[in-house]
């Protein structure tokens, strides 16, 4: 595999994991726009745990992905307080933060950056990124997904039916913090180089718009949304600098069109193979022959 | 009948003592009191902003009283958050529908067992995956006691109004609730759905199951509801027989005005 692809492809399973991560809560109607915060700190936990700590990978990564996700948690707290607009800004203030910290503290580099010594190649990183893939689809097929996606549609008539949102919140907070810090610390390992300029607030909005152009109704959304954004400029490269162009205009036109998301619960429905399938799960075979 | 009436003589489903709330300088509910007997059907009605709806967010804790307490099957229920109010035995329909219109009929009606489901096996089984389980099975079952006759799997959106407001009242059902309120679940239906409503309403009558019941269409009220209780202006005007309440010159002067009203096929003359 040449370098080119499998840079692209490293970096495609890094944003999917990232995009999840902003998916969650957003599948509950918390929209983060702090994404560059958690991805920084599940990074430079890793490169910390690894390059001075001496950690090998295998603890270096969980333990960066859990220290994401408990940050989550603790600021889910302040931030879900917060409605709309508010909880984007909130969000927003957050990843700038944890930006501003990293660049001018010298324990973590400052703006040199640090060096991470541990390699991850492409299969780990392809491996994670199908693992949290197929967990994301399991957890928005359990009781609690359905609880997710009920209170982004409507979280008052949600909490009638008499299920916690708040606790529902937070855990999705907590698991999308937790998901953005392991895209973080498989960056920092496969880069081998992190530095506080990369997680800026322009990366915090990519995610996002991976998310809610993909569309937050189901899991398909940020696959759909994270493939399509990763390789677009990719492709657009034949085109030179006008590819921002081109790209942005596909945005504009993604909003448009499909305001709703490229992905709903409907379309994925009517996809589905089920309903192709005969009630009761029969075998469409008359009975007798 | 009998039944009914000697379950009507056990304490009370819910009662409200003296229950007041203020938006501001505007009283919403001024000293309100009543008792829903155990097992009974009781309407309450009054005219546009006499504070109905607000009674019924102020029973299902979505607004918090001001004084006075509110005492579910006993047990004082005023301090609790509306989600414990469910657990405790509570549930509510919407004036305006409110199913989830992202989520598919069968999910809509599981999301009203959630109270149900306890444990982490409940919470984190793969309910979506398990097209036999135990709950989509039940939640089939209701739809198909109610009447409602659709793809499970179809979207809330492109079902009709009387059908929607149907499955609204099963989705309140399914966490087996000892006193539903329904806020004017005929509004919108026509005459053969309003029928089939009450029907069914009475049909669900099961065990102990308590009905308050908003309405504003008087034939469905007279064929539901033993009791009645009149709002107007936040305050209690009549708490009696349904039948006696065209008698009464106070809910007459505020709402009802001079014409009277029989059930559907019932004889006036009689």
């Amino acid at each position: 595999m040449s370098g080119y692809l499998s840079g692209t492809l490293a970096i495609l399973c890094i944003n999917l994991i990232f995009a999840y991560g902003i998916f969650i809560p957003a599948s509950a109607g918390q929209i983060n726009l702090g994404g560059a915060g958690f991805q920084a700190i599940g990074a430079y936990g890793a490169a910390w745990l690894s390059s001075v700590a001496g950690l090998p990978v295998w603890t270096s990564i969980p333990a960066a992905m859990l220290i994401a996700g408990l940050i989550g948690f603790l600021i889910s707290f302040p931030v879900l307080r917060t409605r709309g607009v508010y909880m984007v800004l909130a969000t927003f203030a957050f990843g700038e933060v944890v930006a501003g910290f990293l660049l001018w503290t010298t324990f973590f580099g400052g703006a040199i950056g640090m060096v991470v010594p541990a390699h991850i190649e492409l299969p780990l990183l392809v491996f994670c990124a199908v693992a949290v893939t197929l967990l994301t689809f399991y957890l928005m097929a359990t009781r609690l997904g359905l609880a997710m996606r009920s209170i982004n549609d409507d979280e008052a008539a949600t909490i009638v039916m008499g299920v916690n949102v708040r606790a529902v919140q937070v855990t999705a907070f907590t698991i999308g913090g937790a998901f953005a810090g392991l895209s973080g610390a498989l960056y920092a390992h496969n880069f081998s180089f992190v530095e506080a300029q990369y997680f800026n607030s322009l990366l915090s909005i990519y995610v996002l718009l991976f998310v809610l152009i993909g569309g937050v109704q189901t899991a398909w959304g940020p696959l759909v949304g994270t493939i399509f954004f990763t390789l677009l400029p990719e492709l657009l490269r034949i085109g030179g600098s006008w590819r921002y162009v081109v790209f942005g205009i596909a945005i504009v036109l993604m909003m448009m069109l499909r305001p709703q998301g490229i992905v709903t619960r409907a379309m994925v429905g009517r996809m589905s193979p089920r309903r192709w399938m005969p009630p009761h799960g029969g075998t469409g075979i008359p009975h007798g022959q | 009948m009998a039944e009914r009436e000697y379950r009507m003589v056990n304490r009370p489903a819910l009662a409200l003592n003296g229950v007041t709330k203020h938006f501001g300088g505007l009283t919403v509910a001024d000293n309100v009191s009543f008792e829903v007997p155990s097992g009974g059907r009781m309407a309450l009605i009054g005219p546009n902003g006499a504070g109905k709806t607000t009674l019924f967010n102020l029973i299902s804790g979505v607004y918090p009283i001001d004084s006075g307490s509110i005492v579910l099957d006993g047990a004082p229920i005023d301090d609790l958050p509306p989600r414990k109010r469910v657990r405790a035995g509570l549930s509510r329909s919407f004036q305006n529908i409110r199913l989830m219109p992202h989520l598919s009929v069968i999910e809509n009606v599981m999301l009203g067992q959630h109270t149900l489901a306890n444990g982490f096996r409940a919470l984190l089984g793969p309910l979506a995956w398990q097209r036999n389980s135990h709950w989509r099975q039940l939640a089939k079952k209701s739809l198909h006691d109610a009447g409602i006759d659709v793809d499970p799997d179809a979207d809330v959106s492109e079902l009709s109004y009387g059908t929607r407001k149907k499955i609204e009242v099963v989705r309140a059902l399914m966490s087996r609730p000892r006193l539903l309120l329904l806020d004017e679940p005929a509004a919108g239906l026509n005459s053969r759905e309003t029928a089939e409503l009450s029907a069914f309403l009475k049909s669900i009558a099961w065990e102990e199951l308590t009905l308050l019941v908003v309405e504003h269409d008087m034939s469905f009220v007279h064929d539901l509801c033993e009791r009645t209780i009149v709002l107007n202006f936040g305050r209690l005007i009549y708490e009696g027989s349904t039948h006696g309440v065209q008698d009464d010159e106070e809910v007459r002067a505020a709402y009802l005005g001079s014409r009277r009203i029989t059930p559907k096929g019932a004889n006036p003359a009689a």
